[in-house]
């Protein structure tokens, strides 16, 4: 088993029957699914919106090269800087160069998962440079040393208390355990640090080949002041968040607000497409992006799974899943967690060591029916794992083949089929007696499930009974 | 070879095996969008209607005054009960204009401006380039609601728009941005919809995360 299947197996043991971890989390979804649902009525057809949303990712995806290079083209036309990295370390080389070049000390960051993917805040606090996340939750695990929960909630596993705690101990400011109270403490905290700060970074939403513009989604203003205050703004964006024309975001921003956090439309969706231009009265000397592969290419080249590119980010997906929502966001030991993650980090990381993430899965299909792009998650993950078995040996174990030899001719015969259900159901009987202990063959499924008993009649003998 | 070159070889390389969508193909027109999005009201009064009952949802403040007499005594009304100290704003006749009627110290952003400063400030009042009724939202540039700052510093945000000023839904606001724009580009487009919030402490909604507590739409 590799390391991070071992880490998994371990963490799920031990926070599945945590059941106030799952208490904590069954009401944060619930009040999530309320106002989703109620935002999903409120467009004529939100299937036929699914669907738009997925033929526009298809044919951002599936056009990549020309739409990249015009949204470098259109970007760079207004004075912006754009720097291509093929792998983490040179994100992060590029960045540090931009940092060490600008003599910075503090840097302001908003959410960015592709910065969590390249590890850059240890690469910059490393180097010396103070680092503060603004997004409330972010700052929240920041502190905490923590990486985030959830792609949208990332400190959704933190009651208030827990977080009043930390505030007392890191800020030593928290009057109260009230949210409101609480958000105040950081709103002070992180606006001396936007007034110090020399960079910001960001993350996008989208990038609009079109026009060269990039755009971001929040709720607290926390990226708009990251945008406008620093002398210098660097966005981290992934190749693949290219849409093709400005009036795509009129489906994709209102979609993503729904699916994200229930709302009809995020509180500040930003489109960025330069520095300071002239006549304009603040905003940054300079503005630099830098598009990411990091393994994206690796995903594209498989046309099976291309669509799961097109991923938003929402998070619906891991909000639906029951795997998710047992096992908790940091048991995945991925930056991408839930459904998307299992499905993309075999991609982007390795398939042998991160095969297990496509048995993390009932295989419900709730990921795949709630995805507003409509990634076909579950099957990928079956995918994933034919084709992690497929090209290693080619052929199943000794043990694997010895079970379909004999099974083949019982399940073949129907006498000799019906012969094995009486046996076992006597054997049900037996193993009653030793039910949980250590000589209980069943004793792996057991251990955490109910073991349903066979029916005392089976339908052929119903049928000749019907019969009679 | 560049990253970039080796970035493209890698797409191009990858896209020699074709995909197949299951949900056709051809990006979609702006009808196709109307078609599937929330529906907006046909009359210019219903889409009033809509915009402030989405205002008011989103507690944001929303008032039609009926001139530039009302507007004043609201924003003195304002700026007593909140006890405004100090006001930014932009050269734009609508917002300069009542801003300074308040005899308060104003800072203007559009010549540049200390951050520091702004940050002392009570109220950002600027003006916007659309509200848009489907969602509630204001819509505001760098070029004119003075800079990408003043909409989001100030803990009290005030827009002062015109009747005329409202669209229907989205694809109109983008729409519109790219008629007036497409040439030459602002640095930032904002949309706002609604004050500053964060729900990331117990999914509870806390206004004023960051940026403006309170967010005041008055319409002439
Ligand atoms: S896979 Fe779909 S549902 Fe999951 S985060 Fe991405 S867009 Fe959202």
């Amino acid at each position: 088993m590799s390391a991070p299947a071992t880490h998994f197996n371990e963490d799920a043991r031990r926070v599945a029957p945590d059941t106030r971890h799952r208490g904590i989390i069954q009401t944060a979804m619930g009040k999530y699914e309320v106002v989703r649902d109620q935002r999903k009525l409120l467009f004529q057809d939100w299937q036929g919106a699914r669907n738009l949303a997925a033929r526009t990712k298809f044919e951002a995806v599936n056009h990549l090269d020309t739409h990249l290079a015009e949204f470098a083209r259109n970007i760079e036309a207004r004075g912006t800087k754009v720097h291509w990295a093929s792998n983490a370390e040179q994100a992060r080389n590029i960045i540090l160069g931009i940092l060490r070049d600008k003599q910075a000390k503090v840097i302001v960051k908003s959410k960015a998962m592709t910065s969590e993917e390249i590890h850059l805040n240890d690469a910059m606090e490393h180097a010396g440079y103070e680092v503060v996340e603004s997004d409330l939750g972010e700052y929240i695990v920041q502190l905490r040393k923590e990486p985030p929960y959830h792609l949208v909630f990332p400190a959704m596993h933190l009651t208030r208390g827990e977080i009043k705690d930390l505030f007392q101990k890191k800020l030593n400011d928290a009057p109260s355990d009230d949210p409101e109270a609480l958000t105040m403490v950081a709103r002070r905290a992180l606006r001396k640090k936007y007034l110090q700060a020399d960079v910001g970074i960001t993350g996008a939403n989208f990038a609009i080949a079109e026009t060269g513009i990039i755009s971001i989604t929040e709720n607290e203003g926390n990226a708009r002041l990251t945008a406008a205050l620093p002398k210098t703004m660097i966005t981290l964006v992934g190749i693949e968040k290219i849409l093709p024309r400005l009036e795509d975001l009129a489906l994709f921003l209102p979609m993503l607000a729904v699916m994200g956090t229930g709302q009809a439309l995020t509180c500040y969706n930003t489109m960025y497409g330069g520095p300071r231009q002239p006549g304009e009265a603040d905003g940054p000397e300079e503005y630099h992006v830098v598009l990411l592969d990091n393994q994206r290419t690796t995903l594209l080249a498989d046309a099976e799974q291309r669509d799961a590119l097109g991923c938003i980010r929402c998070g619906a997906c891991l909000n639906v899943c029951p795997i998710f929502r047992n096992v908790g966001g940091h048991t995945y030991g991925t930056v991408y967690g839930g459904p998307i993650g299992s499905v993309i980090t075999p991609h982007l990381r390795g398939l042998q060591q991160w095969k297990h993430l496509s048995y993390a899965s009932s295989l419900c299909g709730a990921c795949t029916e709630t995805c507003p792009v409509k990634i076909d998650l579950h099957h990928h993950l079956l995918q994933n794992r034919r084709n992690a078995s497929a090209p290693t040996t080619g052929k199943p174990s000794f043990l694997q083949k010895l079970a379909f030899k004999i099974f083949a001719p019982v399940a073949n015969k129907p006498a000799l089929w019906s012969l094995t259900t009486k046996l076992s159901r006597i054997g049900m009987k037996l193993r009653g007696l030793v039910n949980g202990s250590a000589i209980d063959p069943a004793q792996a499924w057991t251990k955490t499930r109910d073991l349903p008993p066979i029916a005392k009649q089976s339908f052929r003998e119903w049928w000749k009974e019907q019969g009679k | 070879m560049s990253e970039r070159e080796n970035i493209f070889n890698r797409i191009r390389e990858a896209l020699t095996v074709e995909a197949h969508s299951h949900n056709g193909t051809g990006l979609p027109t702006t009808a196709e969008h109307r078609g599937v999005m929330p529906p907006v009201g046909a009359s210019e009064d219903e889409r009033f209607a809509l915009f402030a009952k989405n205002a008011s949802d989103l507690k944001a403040t929303f008032k039609l005054v009926k001139d530039a007499g009302e507007l004043t005594a609201e924003l003195r009304a304002l700026r007593d009960t909140e006890k405004w100290q100090r006001v930014a704003t932009h050269k734009s006749p609508l917002a300069q204009t009542h801003a300074i009627g308040l005899g308060l110290p104003t800072l203007v952003t559009d010549d540049g401006y200390d951050k520091h400063d702004m940050e002392q400030c009570d109220v950002g009042i600027s003006v916007c380039d659309a509200l848009i009724a489907q969602t509630g939202t204001v819509l505001v540039t760098s070029r004119n609601s003075g800079g990408r700052a003043l909409s989001c510093l100030p803990p009290h945000h005030v827009v002062i728009a015109r009747r005329e000023q409202l669209v229907a839904d989205l694809p109109a606001a983008f729409a519109m941005v790219k008629k007036i724009y497409s040439a030459n580009y602002p640095s930032m487009i904002s949309f706002i919809t609604g004050p500053s919030r964060t729900g990331d402490i117990e999914r509870i909604l806390v206004l004023g995360a960051h940026g403006p507590k309170k967010l005041t739409i008055f319409c002439l």
